[in-house]
C-alpha cells in the first residue's frame, strides 16, 4: 500500500525514535484540570468492562433479525466476520452474539465484484440506524448508489447481497471536511496522495473527504482549482469535495471565486491570518472578503493566527538558539490563535458573514468560539484529529523525528487537558465538525527544517484515526451521546457543505455512503498498520475502541473483514451549493433587521471654523491598499500634494514643520441668515 | 469669564439647539441591565434624603473640633456667622441641612485679609483642622500641616508655627487632589486648537477637585517626538495653573523614534507613550510595529497605552456607512462598533502578553472591552483600564438626537456606546478594581469647530468635555449609590493613577512629604452641571443638566487655596511640570519577576542525523522569514540561517552535484505518480548541507555514512 514506507518497514520494528508517544522527558509543567475535571490518564486503562455497559440492546434485537433471516438462508459465514482484522477487545462475549454476516444470494463468489450488476444492490438487515436527531432499528435497501428503501419487511428483488447487521450500528459515512492530500510543497508532494489517503479515509469509516485547494499566491484559483480536480479525480475513491483557499486578494481573485461559487461548485474558501508576506490577510483585505463572499453565499474559512506577531516570535526564538521543534510551539502560543479567533469572529459579525474557524487547537481558541456563539454571532470550529487526541508536550521530546513529527499550525497545545476540553465542548455544540487537517510528510521532508524550525513542514496524520479517536476519547468516555457522534463526524459538516440531505443522514434518497460501526472493537493505533504512507503516526501506541466494522462507499462495500476494496478514481467530485442553510438562514434575517438608517435632521446651519483642508483621510479608500505585503504611504499625503486651497497657505505645512498652536487665529464663521435656524428644529 | 464663550453669552440662554442631553426622540433599543441591575434613571431622581446617609460621623467629630478651639485663640462664635455665608454662596448646597453642620471655616490669625494673598510669605503655610483624611487605604482624623507646598505634619495637637491661616474642615473628607491622566488641552487640529488651552483646562480641572493633569503631546506623524514634547512643555509651563506632566504619542513608528524614546525616558522624565491602533490615514501601527514598539518601551521601563480600536475595519466600515449616504454624528458610532474596540483591546493584551509588557487601555468605553481587560486580568495579564468622564457618565444614545450641534458634541473615539446599561457596568468594574484609573479625556472643541464635519461625521472632530466633572461623577455614580467606598474613590481619582505613572507617594496620598494637594469634598453638595457655569471656555456640556452629588470645597494646590467658595484664585503658569521616572513598581514589579521566570530553553537533543529530503531550487512555498519584510523599520538582524549559508561552503556542495538523478525531476514534474518516487537512498559524504540553500531542481533524500539514526535515537 505504501511503497513510501518500505524503507522503514525493512526492518522489523520502526525505528526506536518513533517510540510511543507519552514518554517524553521533558514536558511543560502540567495545568489544572479540564472541564470534566476527570483524572488525567484515567482513560487510557481500558480495564473497564466496557462490554456490560453498551450491549443489552442487542439481545432484544437479535431476536427480530433472527425472524428474518429466513430471506435469504445462504451460508453463515461465521466468526470471523465478528473481529474484522483487529483485536476485538470484546473476547468475552457471549456466545450468542452475532458478528456481521454478509450473504450473497448466488453462491459464493467473492464479495467484492464491483462491476457485477447485481452488486449494485444491498440490503442491510437488522442494523440500528443512528442519525444526528435519532437511532431506530430499520433494514436499508440500497441501489444505484441511494438509498432507496428504508423499514421493515422490505420488498426488494432477488438477487441481493444481504448484510446481516445483527443489531449493530448504521451511520452515515464520515466527511473529513479538511484534509491537505497530494499537497505540493516545495517542489515535493505530501506522501499521501489521494488515492493513498482516501484509502486511509475509508479504513477509517471517512466516506468523503473535503480537500483544501492552495493555489500559489498570484496564481489563478480557478487553474489551482482544475488541477486539483484532475489529481482527486484520477486517484480518490471516495467522493469528494473541495474548498479552496485564497491566497491573495484582488479584483481577479473576485472574479475567479464567483465562478468557483457558480459554476464549479465550490461553497468554502479558507483565508489566512497568519503566514506573513505569503498568505496572510490585512484586516482590511479580511473585511473585503467576507462581505463578497458573505454576499455571494460562501462559507469563509479562517486559518486564526496572529501571522505578524508569530513573524517577529520566531525572529525571537531563532535568536535565543532554539530551532528544534519545541520553538514552533513557542512561537505559536495559543493566545495567538485565540487573538486571531476572536478578530476573524469580530470581522464576520461586522460584515454578518458566517464563518467557519478550522484548526481549533486549544482551549483558548474554543473558548472564544463558544462565547461568540452565545452571543449570537454564526461561528462554527473544527477541531481535528490531532488536538481531539493528543497534545503538544511531544514537541519537547529529545527525538527530533517524533517532535517535528507533530508540527502543525496552529500548533497542539502543550497543555494536556486540552483533548478532553476540545471533546467536552464537541459534545455539548460549541464546536461544530471535526477534519483531520490529514497533512502528511515523511520524516525526511519534515528534516528540511532540522536545523531551523520555521522551516519544517506543517502536517499531522488523522485521516484514519478521526472517528475513531472521537469515539473513543468522548462517546465513550460518556460525553457524547452516538447521535451527536454522527453529527459532528458527519451531519453537521454536510450542513455546513449544503450537502444535507444527500450527505451525512440515512433516509431515502440520500447517498448510500454508510458505515457499520463496532463500538466495542479496540484498535491499537500504529504506523505499522495504518493506511497512510507515513512511517510515523502521531497517535502512535494509543489505543481507541470503536472501529469500522463494514463500510460502504457509493453502495459498494469498501471495507469489511479489514481489507479495502477500493478503485482508484472512483471517488466523484460533489459540487457544494452557495446558501447552505446551516449557515445563512440567520445571516438572511439578520439582513434584513440590519438596516442602518440615518438621523433625518435638518441642515447645521451654525458658525462653522475655518480649519486648514488637509482632512485626516477622510473617506479611507478602501480598496487602495489591498497589495499584501507592503503598506501604502499614508494617504493624508497625498492629499497634502493635491489638494492647494486658497486658504492661508502658511498654515497647510509639511508634517514636519511644527504646527502652530495658534490660539489667535480662531474665527467664527456665522452665515448671514443668523444662526440656528433648522438646527433648532428638536 | 472667557471672550471665547463671549459669542455665545449674549443670549440669556444657551442657543436651542444646546438642550440637555436625554431628550431624543430616537434612541437605539434598550439592551440587557447592568451589573447591578438597577431600575435606569433611577437615581437621577435626587430625592432621597441623602443627608441622613452621609452625615453621622460629623456629629462625633465635632465636640472634637470644639475642644481644641482653645489652640487657636479664635472663637469659633464669630466665624460661624462667615459659615453660613460661605455655603450660602454654593451654587446650590443642600438649604434644609440640620443647623449644626458645620461649613468650612477659613481663619486667619491677622485680621480679616484677604484670603488668598499667594505672594504673601505667610501663605505658604496653612492648617487644616479637624478634617477626616481619605487614602486610598484606609480614613482617620488627623490634622495636616502645610508649608512649602509639602505636607509637613500628619496627626493631632500639632506644633505649628504662629501666624498659620487655618482651615477648619469640621470633620469633612480631605482627599488627595485628583489626577486627570488623559487630557488633550490646546490640541491642534487642522490649523485649529481646543477651546480650552492650558490655562481654562486647569481652571476647570482645579474647579473639580483636580490638582494634576496628564496631557497627551500629539507629534504630527513622522514629525519630531522631542519637538513635539518640548512645544507641549513651553505650552503649558507658560499656562498651567495646576501640576501636570505629559503623555508622548508615538504617531509613526520608525527608526528614529527609538532614540528619541531613549531621550524622553532618560532626560525629560516622559516614561509613558500611546500608540494607536485606529486611524489609518496616519497614527495607526501594525501588529509587529506594536510588536516592536511595545518591546522597545518595557525595555525602557516604560507605560505603553493603547489606544484601542481596529482601524482598518474602522476605515472599511466608514466608507460602508458614508456611502450608504449617512453622513450624521450616528455614523461615528455606527462606523466604531464597540466590538472593534474589544477587538482591539484583546489584540493589544495578547501582544503585550507575548512581550511580557504591561498594557494600559486609555479610554475604555464599552461593556465589552471593559469585561475583556477584566477577563485579562484575571488571566494574570498586566493590563490597565481608564475609563473616562463621558464613559462614566453618560451614553451614547445621543448621537442619534435630532440636533446635529449636540449629537456632534459626543463625538469622541472610541465612541460612546449607545448601551444605556454601559456607565453603570464601567462604575462597577471600578468600584471592584476591575478598571483602575479615570481620565477625562477632555479635548473640547467649540460647536464651530465641530462643524467642520457637519456634511461628514468622518471630519468631526474628536473629543468631549470632562475635566471639571470628573470627580463628581464618579463620586455620584459610585459612591453616592453604594458602588465603591470613598477610599476606593481616592485610588481611581487620583492614588492608582499616581502608581501607575510613578508618582506616588508625592501625589496621590495625604502623607508626610507628599505634595501639598488637597481636596475638602463635600459629599452632598448638590450640583447642577450646565455650560453656564463651567469652566470649561466650551459653550455645550456633555452632561448638561445632570445633579451631580459630591463636589470640591476647597481645593489646595501646591500648598495654596486655589478653590474656595466656588472661586478660583490661579495665576497663569504656576503650575510645575513633574518629570517620572521609568519602571513604576505598581506595573513592573510583576512584569521583572515574570522576566526572570519566563526564559525559554530549548531541548537539548543530539543532531537529527536521518535522511533529509533536499529542497530544490527556488523553493515555492517559503515559510516566511520573518524579519524581512516586517515593517518600515529595518532593525532586524537578518534570519540566522543566512550566517550559516555564507561562511559554511562544505565540501558537500561539490558532491551534490555529482550525485543529481536527472531525470528524477522531471518524473515528478510531470504528475507525482506515487509518493513513494520522491525518494531515493542516496549515501552521501558530508552530510551537513545546509538543506536550506536551494541549490538545484530535483530532489533527494540524503544518508549519511554511518547509516541513520544514532544520535536521534537518544531519546
Amino acid at each position: 500500500m505504501a511503497e513510501g514506507k518500505r524503507t522503514w518497514d525493512k526492518e522489523d520494528d520502526l525505528p526506536v525514535y518513533f517510540g510511543r508517544p507519552g514518554t517524553t522527558d521533558q514536558v511543560p509543567r502540567q495545568k489544572y484540570g479540564g472541564m470534566f475535571c476527570n483524572v488525567e490518564g484515567a482513560f487510557e486503562s481500558k480495564t473497564i468492562d466496557f462490554d456490560a455497559l453498551s450491549v443489552g440492546k442487542r439481545s432484544s434485537r437479535s431476536s427480530k433479525s433472527g425472524s428474518k433471516r429466513d430471506i435469504s438462508q445462504e451460508g453463515r459465514r461465521d466468526s470471523e466476520q465478528g473481529s474484522i482484522g483487529t483485536e476485538t477487545g470484546s473476547g468475552g462475549l457471549d456466545e450468542g452474539d452475532p458478528g456481521i454476516q454478509i450473504k450473497t444470494a448466488a453462491g459464493k463468489e467473492i464479495l467484492q465484484n464491483l462491476d457485477e450488476v447485481e452488486s449494485d444492490r444491498l440490503l442491510i438487515k437488522g442494523g440500528r440506524i443512528v442519525n444526528d436527531d435519532q437511532s431506530f432499528y430499520a433494514d436499508i435497501y440500497i441501489e444505484d448508489g441511494l438509498i432507496k428503501q428504508l423499514g421493515d419487511n422490505l420488498i426488494v428483488p432477488g438477487g441481493v447481497k444481504t448484510i446481516e447487521a445483527n443489531g449493530k450500528m448504521v451511520i452515515p459515512g464520515g466527511i473529513d471536511i479538511h484534509t491537505h492530500l497530494q499537497m505540493p510543497y516545495r517542489g515535493t508532494t505530501t506522501v499521501d496522495d489521494f488515492f493513498q489517503g482516501s484509502k486511509a479515509a475509508l479504513a477509517g469509516g471517512t466516506t468523503m473527504i473535503v480537500d483544501h485547494v492552495i493555489p500559489e499566491p498570484g496564481a489563478s484559483l480557478t487553474e489551482a482549482f482544475e488541477r486539483w480536480r484532475e489529481w482527486a479525480d484520477e486517484k480518490t475513491c471516495c467522493d469528494y469535495s473541495l474548498h479552496v483557499d485564497i491566497t491573495h486578494w484582488s479584483d481577479s481573485t473576485k472574479q475567479e471565486v464567483e465562478t468557483l461559487i457558480k459554476e464549479k461548485g465550490v461553497n468554502s474558501f479558507l483565508v489566512y491570518m497568519a503566514y506573513k508576506d505569503l498568505y496572510q490577510m490585512t484586516n482590511s483585505e479580511l473585511y473585503e472578503i467576507f462581505t463578497f463572499l458573505g454576499e455571494l453565499g460562501a462559507v469563509v474559512q479562517v486559518h486564526a493566527e496572529n501571522g505578524e506577531i508569530i513573524a517577529q516570535e520566531q525572529v525571537r526564538m531563532l535568536e535565543m538558539g532554539i530551532t528544534g521543534p519545541e520553538g514552533h510551539v513557542l512561537s505559536r502560543p495559543e493566545e495567538l490563535e485565540a487573538e486571531a479567533v476572536f478578530r476573524a469572529i469580530t470581522i464576520a459579525s461586522q460584515t454578518n458573514c458566517p464563518l467557519y474557524v478550522s484548526k481549533v487547537m486549544s482551549k483558548s481558541a474554543a473558548d472564544i468560539i463558544s462565547q461568540a456563539r452565545k452571543k449570537g454571532n454564526v461561528v462554527f470550529g473544527e477541531p481535528i484529529t490531532a488536538s481531539l487526541g493528543t497534545d503538544g508536550t511531544h514537541y519537547w521530546s529529545k527525538n527530533w523525528a517524533k517532535a517535528a513529527a507533530f508540527v502543525t499550525s496552529p500548533p497542539l497545545s502543550p497543555d494536556p487537558t486540552t483533548p478532553d476540553y476540545l471533546n467536552s465542548l464537541l459534545a455539548s455544540g460549541d464546536l461544530n465538525v471535526s477534519g483531520s487537517a490529514h497533512c502528511t510528510f515523511s520524516t525526511a521532508q519534515k528534516a528540511i527544517g532540522k536545523d531551523d524550525f520555521t522551516q519544517i513542514p506543517e502536517g499531522v496524520n488523522g485521516i484514519e484515526e478521526r472517528m475513531a479517536v472521537i469515539w473513543d476519547k468522548a462517546v465513550v468516555t460518556g460525553k457524547m451521546d452516538e447521535n451527536m457522534f454522527v453529527a459532528v463526524t458527519s451531519t453537521n459538516a454536510a450542513k455546513i457543505l449544503n450537502l444535507y440531505p444527500r450527505k451525512g443522514k440515512i433516509a431515502v434518497g440520500s447517498d448510500s455512503d454508510l458505515v457499520i460501526w463496532d463500538s466495542d472493537a479496540v484498535r491499537t493505533v500504529s504506523a505499522k498498520t495504518h493506511h497512510s504512507a507515513t512511517e510515523y503516526n502521531v497517535f502512535e501506541g494509543m489505543e481507541l475502541r470503536g472501529a469500522p466494522l463494514v463500510v460502504i462507499c457509493q453502495g459498494k462495500i469498501v471495507l469489511e473483514d479489514g481489507t479495502l476494496h477500493t478503485t482508484q478514481g472512483s471517488g466523484r467530485f460533489i459540487a457544494c451549493t452557495p446558501f447552505p442553510d446551516y449557515a445563512y438562514k440567520r445571516i438572511k434575517a439578520r439582513k434584513q433587521m440590519a438596516v442602518l438608517r440615518a438621523v433625518p435632521r435638518g441642515m447645521y446651519d451654525g458658525p462653522v471654523s475655518e480649519f486648514t483642508p488637509m482632512s485626516r483621510g477622510g473617506t479611507p479608500a478602501a480598496s487602495a491598499r489591498t497589495s499584501p505585503t507592503k503598506q501604502a504611504p499614508p494617504i493624508r499625503n497625498l492629499h497634502h500634494s493635491g489638494f492647494s486651497l486658497a486658504g492661508n497657505p502658511a498654515h497647510r505645512g509639511v508634517p514636519s514643520e511644527e504646527t502652530p498652536i495658534r490660539p489667535a487665529g480662531r474665527r467664527i464663521v456665522i452665515p448671514p441668515g443668523g444662526r440656528s435656524n433648522i438646527t433648532s428644529l428638536s | 469669564m472667557n471672550d471665547r464663550r463671549g459669542n455665545w453669552d449674549k443670549e440669556d440662554d444657551l442657543p436651542v439647539y444646546l438642550a440637555r442631553p436625554g431628550t431624543t426622540a430616537q434612541t437605539p433599543r434598550q439592551k440587557s441591565w447592568g451589573m447591578f441591575a438597577s431600575v435606569e434613571g433611577a437615581y437621577e431622581n435626587k430625592t432621597i434624603d441623602f443627608d441622613a446617609y452621609s452625615v453621622g460621623k460629623k456629629g462625633s467629630r465635632t465636640p472634637r473640633s470644639d475642644s481644641r478651639e482653645v489652640l487657636d485663640g479664635d472663637s469659633f462664635s464669630e466665624t460661624a456667622s462667615d459659615v453660613s455665608e460661605v455655603s450660602g454662596s454654593v451654587i446650590s448646597s443642600p438649604g434644609d441641612r440640620e443647623d449644626k453642620t458645620p461649613g468650612v471655616e477659613i481663619r486667619y490669625p491677622t485680621g480679616k485679609e484677604f484670603l488668598q494673598g499667594q505672594e504673601n510669605g505667610k501663605s505658604d503655610r496653612l492648617l487644616i483642622k479637624g478634617g477626616r483624611i481619605i487614602n486610598d487605604d484606609q480614613s482617620f482624623y488627623a490634622d495636616i500641616y502645610l508649608e512649602d507646598g509639602l505636607i509637613k505634619q500628619i496627626g493631632e495637637n500639632l506644633i505649628v508655627p504662629g501666624g498659620v491661616k487655618t482651615i477648619e474642615a469640621n470633620g469633612r473628607m480631605v482627599l488627595p487632589g485628583g489626577i486627570d491622566v488623559n487630557t488633550y488641552l490646546q490640541k491642534p487640529y487642522h490649523g485649529t486648537t481646543t477651546v480650552d488651552d492650558f490655562y481654562q483646562g486647569t481652571m476647570a480641572a482645579l474647579a473639580g477637585g483636580t490638582t494634576m493633569i496628564i496631557d497627551h503631546v500629539v507629534p504630527e506623524p513622522g514629525g519630531s517626538l522631542l519637538a513635539a514634547f518640548e512645544k507641549w512643555h513651553e505650552a503649558a509651563d507658560k499656562k498651567s495653573c495646576c501640576d501636570y506632566s505629559l503623555h508622548v504619542d508615538i504617531t509613526q513608528w520608525h527608526e528614529g523614534v527609538k532614540e528619541e524614546l531613549e531621550i524622553l525616558v532618560q532626560d525629560k522624565g516622559i516614561t509613558s507613550f500611546q500608540v494607536y491602533m485606529a486611524y489609518t490615514e496616519g497614527f495607526q501601527m501594525t501588529d509587529s510595529q506594536l510588536y516592536e514598539a511595545f518591546t522597545f518601551l518595557k525595555g525602557l521601563g516604560a507605560v505603553v497605552q493603547v489606544h484601542a480600536e481596529n482601524g482598518d475595519l474602522i476605515a472599511q466600515e466608514q466608507h460602508k456607512i458614508l456611502s450608504m449616504g449617512i453622513t450624521g454624528p450616528e455614523g461615528h458610532v455606527l462606523s466604531r462598533p464597540e466590538e472593534l474596540e474589544s477587538e482591539a483591546v484583546f489584540r493589544a493584551i495578547t501582544i503585550g502578553n507575548r512581550i511580557n509588557c504591561p498594557v494600559y487601555i486609555t479610554k475604555v468605553m464599552s461593556k465589552s472591552a471593559a469585561d475583556i481587560i477584566a477577563q485579562a486580568r484575571k488571566k494574570g495579564a498586566v493590563a490597565f483600564g481608564e475609563p473616562v468622564t463621558a464613559s462614566l457618565g453618560t451614553d451614547g444614545t445621543h448621537y442619534w438626537s435630532k440636533n446635529w450641534s449636540k449629537a456632534a458634541a459626543f463625538v469622541t473615539s472610541p465612541p460612546l456606546s449607545p448601551d444605556p446599561t454601559t456607565p453603570d457596568h464601567l462604575n462597577s468594574l471600578l468600584a471592584c478594581g476591575d478598571l483602575q484609573v479615570t481620565g477625562s479625556a477632555h479635548c473640547a472643541y467649540s460647536t464651530a469647530q465641530k462643524a467642520i464635519g457637519k456634511d461628514n461625521f468622518t471630519l468631526i472632530p474628536e473629543g468631549t468635555n470632562g475635566i471639571e466633572e470628573r470627580m463628581s461623577i464618579v463620586w455620584d455614580k459610585a459612591v453616592a449609590v453604594g458602588k465603591m467606598d470613598e477610599n476606593q474613590f481616592v485610588a481611581v481619582t487620583s492614588t492608582n493613577a499616581a502608581k501607575i505613572f510613578n508618582l506616588y507617594p508625592r501625589k496621590g496620598r495625604i502623607a508626610v512629604g507628599s505634595d501639598a494637594d488637597i481636596v475638602i469634598w463635600d459629599p452632598d453638595r448638590i450640583k447642577t452641571i450646565s455650560a453656564k457655569t463651567q469652566n470649561s471656555a466650551l459653550e455645550y456640556n456633555i452632561f448638561e443638566g445632570m445633579e451631580c452629588r459630591g463636589a470640591p470645597l476647597v481645593v489646595i494646590s501646591q500648598g495654596k487655596i486655589v478653590f474656595e467658595d466656588g472661586k478660583l484664585h490661579v495665576h497663569q503658569g504656576m503650575g510645575r511640570f513633574i518629570p517620572r521616572k521609568p519602571f513604576p513598581e505598581y506595573v513592573y514589579q510583576r512584569i521583572k519577576t515574570r522576566n526572570k521566570r519566563m526564559e525559554m530553553l530549548g531541548v537539548s537533543r543530539g543532531m537529527y542525523d536521518g535522511p533529509v529530503y533536499d529542497v530544490p531550487a527556488t523553493p515555492k512555498y517559503v515559510t516566511p522569514s520573518p524579519s524581512a519584510k516586517s515593517s518600515p523599520t529595518k532593525n532586524q538582524s537578518p534570519p540566522i540561517r543566512n550566517l550559516h549559508q555564507s561562511n559554511f561552503s562544505l565540501s558537500a556542495l561539490s558532491y551534490s552535484t555529482s550525485y543529481i538523478f536527472p531525470g528524477e525531476a522531471s518524473r515528478q514534474l510531470e504528475g507525482y505518480n506515487n509518493t513513494s518516487k520522491h525518494y531515493k537512498h542516496t549515501a552521501i559524504i558530508g552530510a551537513q548541507i545546509d538543506d536550506n540553500i536551494p541549490r538545484r531542481s530535483g530532489h533527494r533524500i540524503v544518508n549519511p555514512p554511518g547509516g541513520r539514526s544514532n544520535i536521534t535515537s537518544l531519546g
